[in-house]
């Protein structure tokens, strides 16, 4: 092959000017710095709380903020902002669970549902879209009715109830994998379809996984706090920010930190998720990335 | 950076017949340059073609002549259009937007990207009439719509008016574009790929309506392609860019039989598919064409001629051969070789 | 030879002397159904081939023109056998591909590999060019992968070391060198090229196109060739089928079909190629658009 010309091998790298990483949007930012700081709380909580979080102190009732009481004390005696930095395990369990059950179901049967003949995958949709009509709280107290009231089961509840949102994300995203050339490719290769699906549709969908993950996040702690509002969620005396404002409804006229606080840390938390989810997908979505 | 050519490519400045002059353009994205030092002027009526390879620069030097830069890249140095009292470089949107789509319009590669797809394409045409005000009211808009649409040789203009962009084919979209860059006469036409998307035999007539249209009109066209065939049927003289500069331009018949500077010869060579050696084997071009911004210092095509010497790690200066000719290469073709020649420039790839 | 064509009753070409054609395509349509847009009546189907029979004999190289919605990318399918026709049949190495499962199909996929238009898409850009060039080797159960993906790197002029790389590292021909180098992993004998360098640099078109003739040569390869463009074909190609509509209507050596088309569409397609060689003798573009008005 004498009259071949090599090409300068490879293309150095570093900016190609092809296909260069997007630079560090503003809500990736923002909403990565909040999720450390929930993520800092709940493991500070492991080593050190300013006080224990769940000692009923009579003698230190409805105390407003102070140097020894930073937020304050409940009607009970207990340190608010101990029970924040405790709540915010409960809010990161809650997340963990919930997505984890709605990707690892949702995931492989989205790809299932994209990789197989098209009736198979019309069919798996429509009893999604039936899922997806089913409230989720709903889903939860039912279950929470069966199985009784505890963190765990309204949570798996809420992670089933979002196993559709997965499935049909996923699905779309796999149906525009198999049309590209390189499934065609590896299909003209011999490749049997498990084999695609691991190695060219999962790694290409991850980004579409990373995105709705941090979404469902945000819904999922949306949740329990409406969950442990209502009863059916974490039953005490575990902190959870959704019961610590339950709590505080009687008093809401004569002590309204004691919800402004749970409230604020939920509505950051539930900011920050979301935030991040957009900014992963500013960064990440294959869609935007493949227009240079 | 090196020392800019005093010399420009063009005839002097403010000759009453230009339309569009550029000078020392340069566009920048943080610290590279992508496209640094263009320097040209097109005539009325004049039609001239801008060739390069991907990360030649030529699309972004319609943009900024067009101020239709992509965020993040920042276009110096000065784009003068006849009848417009200011630079267009640096120009901001309100202003950009009175001057595009009246003075100078532009026919994109992606026609479906470039129409509204909720938008009956009768009503994409009147609207540029009726916002730059060149038609006094609806009815009289949509009555030139359907005449523009007749020109660019839809059937039947009237129905088509009132269809939507996705009841077209892909070239009849592409002539709607044209018919709305056209429709209020502009002075300067930029195409950008306008045919590269469609069939040979729709190209053929797209190329056809564009050429008519600028014809009819007097207009300037300034046509960025990479498809050498397309330049020498559509325009009378070219412009040939590398590297983010332009190497070489001068009349179609002179570039293209006698070019002088060593990549349009081989870019030449390259496409001619009817030229092989003894074993059959094309000729080619050493190496491929380094990303934006990271072409070598000096001359940007060094690393790929086989004539480069160690003069070529200095700027060539633009040398002019004519008013509208020049190249800039230290070891240009002599003028006396026939194209084709020279040695086929295969070689083996310098830098890795 | 393990099975004998079936679907074809009459027209055996002949009693079997000599190798089998690499290709033979007898009579193939398909017909899609296109979503239903109307409650009360099914779309009608569009019949994208319709009636295509041509063969290519081992060793050839066959070129495919036509414009898009022509049918070339549903034959292309068709003879890697990603799709089945709807009538007619395909035989590779004389063995007939239609109607076979999946797991049948294994001597296509290694007889048989292609080659894509867009170096970009048909590369999966969150897998190393290594495990790209050596998929079709896994599917294979092959042994000494790197060694081998090395080989096929250095074959089509890239280094060893670009293996470790991710393909947006390297620009589009080098792309293109890729993908012709996976294509070569299962050692196959015939290998169909759906318009491989459409999407290059023209400094980069004549480098890949002389690398395809090497390889050809070198490995004595069938080559299946398609593009829109008849100069592009004429150079690489010795016969020709010019397809329209569904169906082959000019088949015959590139240079005569060239020099001397006979179907109407044909003549229209030739006159409306811009050459270089036109153009500089004043074949203007109302000249390329008007020869081909009837």
């Amino acid at each position: 092959m004498s009259a071949l010309v090599t090409e300068a091998a490879v293309a150095s790298e570093g900016p190609d000017g092809r296909r260069r990483r997007r630079p560090v949007t503003g809500s990736l930012l923002v909403g990565g710095l909040i999720v450390a700081l929930v993520l800092g709380m709940a493991l500070l909580s492991f080593v050190w709380t300013p006080h224990d979080p769940t000692l009923v102190n009579s003698s230190a009732r409805l105390q407003e903020p102070s140097l020894e009481y930073w937020f304050g004390t409940d009607k009970f005696g207990r340190d608010v902002f101990s029970q924040i930095l405790m709540g915010s395990r409960t809010t990161l369990f809650v997340g963990f669970v919930a997505v984890g059950v709605a990707a690892v179901v949702g995931v492989p049967l989205g790809i299932v549902a994209g990789m197989g003949p098209r009736w198979f995958g019309e069919l798996l949709m429509r009893g999604n879209d039936m899922l997806l009509a089913f409230p989720a709280l709903l889903l939860a107290i039912m279950f929470a009715a069966v199985y009784g009231a505890s963190t765990l089961v309204a949570m798996v509840a809420i992670g089933i109830a979002s196993i559709p949102n997965f499935a049909r994300l996923i699905r779309g995203g796999t149906l525009q994998v198999m049309k590209t050339e390189y499934v065609i490719a590896a299909r003209a290769a011999g490749r049997g379809p498990f084999a695609i699906g691991l190695r060219h549709v999962l790694p290409n969908v991850s980004s579409l996984v990373i995105v709705q993950a941090s979404v469902g996040f945000a819904i999922a702690v949306l949740a329990e706090a409406a969950l442990s509002f209502l009863g059916f969620g974490t039953p005490p005396p575990t902190p959870s920010w959704g019961r610590m404002l339950q709590e505080s409804q009687e008093l809401l006229s004569s002590d309204p930190r004691l919800a402004v606080f749970p409230g604020v840390a939920i509505a950051v938390a539930v900011l920050g998720f979301n935030l991040l989810g957009d900014g992963l997908r500013d960064r990440f979505d294959p869609k935007l990335e493949d227009h240079r | 950076m090196t020392p800019v050519p005093d010399t420009a490519p063009a005839s002097g400045q403010g000759s009453p017949d230009d339309v569009l002059s550029v000078r020392n353009l340069d566009v920048t994205v943080g610290g590279r340059t992508l496209v640094e030092d263009v320097d040209f002027t097109i005539r009325a009526g004049e039609r001239v073609g801008l060739i390069g390879e991907s990360g030649s620069g030529k699309s972004l030097t319609a943009l900024s002549v067009m101020g239709l830069l992509p965020e993040g890249l920042r276009a110096t140095g000065s784009v003068r259009l006849a009848g417009v009292g200011h630079d267009l470089v640096g120009a901001d949107e309100a202003r950009m937007s009175r001057v595009r789509g009246k003075e100078i319009a532009m026919v994109f590669q992606e026609p479906m990207t470039a129409l509204n797809p909720t938008m009956k394409v009768g009503r994409q045409i009147a609207e540029v009439l009726l916002i730059h005000r060149t038609r006094p009211d609806r009815a009289s808009a949509r009555a030139a719509a359907v005449e523009l649409l007749a020109q660019v040789g839809l059937p039947d203009p009237a129905t088509a008016a009132d269809a939507y962009p996705h009841q077209f084919s892909g070239g009849q979209r592409q002539r709607v574009v044209l018919a709305i860059a056209l429709a209020n006469d502009p002075a300067l036409l930029v195409c950008d790929e306008p045919t590269t998307a469609l069939d040979v035999t729709v190209q053929a007539r797209v190329l056809d309506l564009i050429v008519r249209g600028v014809q009819d009109r007097r207009s300037a066209m300034l046509f960025i392609t990479h498809d050498l065939a397309v330049v020498a049927t559509a325009c009378e003289r070219v412009m040939v860019m590398y590297g983010g500069r332009l190497v070489e331009s001068g009349p179609v018949q002179e570039v293209f039989t006698r070019p002088r500077h060593r990549y349009t010869q081989g870019l030449i060579g390259a496409s001619d598919l009817t030229a092989v050696d003894d074993r059959g084997r094309l000729v080619t071009i050493g190496g491929s064409v380094p990303p934006a911004g990271q072409f070598p210092a000096g001359c940007v095509f060094r690393n790929r001629c086989t004539q480069a010497t160690e003069a070529c790690a200095t700027r060539p200066d633009w040398i002019s051969t004519g008013p509208d000719s020049g190249y800039a290469c230290f070891h240009p073709v002599p003028e006396s070789g026939a194209p084709g020649t020279g040695t086929p420039a295969i070689q083996e790839a310098g830098r890795g | 030879m393990a099975e004998q064509p079936t679907s074809v009753p009459l027209a055996t070409p002949g009693p079997q002397t000599g190798p089998a054609n690499a290709i033979d395509v007898r009579d193939v349509t398909r017909d899609y159904r296109r979503p239903r847009t109307s409650l009360r009546h099914p779309s009608p189907p569009v019949h994208a081939l319709r009636g295509v029979s041509f063969a290519v004999p081992q060793g050839q190289r066959f070129g495919i023109v036509g414009e898009s919605g022509c049918g070339k990318s549903t034959l292309l399918r068709i003879l890697a056998g990603l799709d089945r026709p709807t009538s007619g049949s395909v035989a590779i190495d004389g063995r007939d591909i239609t109607g076979l499962r999946e797991r049948r199909l294994k001597f296509v996929r290694e007889r048989l590999q292609l080659v894509f238009q867009d170096p970009m898409s048909s590369l999966d850009p969150r897998m190393r060019v290594g495990d790209i060039v050596g998929e079709p080797l896994i599917a294979q159960g092959h042994g000494n992968r790197r060694e081998r993906v090395a080989e096929l790197l250095e074959a089509v002029g890239l280094r060893a070391d670009a293996a470790d790389r991710y393909p947006h590292q390297f620009s589009g021909g080098q792309r293109q060198r890729i993908s012709i180098a996976r294509a070569l992993a299962p050692r196959p004998k015939i290998i169909v090229a759906d318009e491989p360098v459409s999407a290059l640099d023209v400094s980069v078109r004549a480098q890949v196109l002389n690398l395809i003739a090497d390889l050809v040569d070198e490995l004595s390869l069938t080559l299946v060739f398609v593009s829109h463009d008849l100069s592009v074909v004429r150079h690489v190609c010795d016969r020709v089928a010019v397809m329209h509509a569904g169906q082959i209507v000019e088949t015959g050596d590139t240079e005569q079909v060239y020099e001397d088309p006979q179907h109407s569409y044909t003549r229209r397609l030739i006159a409306a190629v811009p050459t270089l060689g036109k153009a500089l003798s004043g074949v203007s573009a109302a000249d390329l658009n008007q020869e081909y008005r009837p």
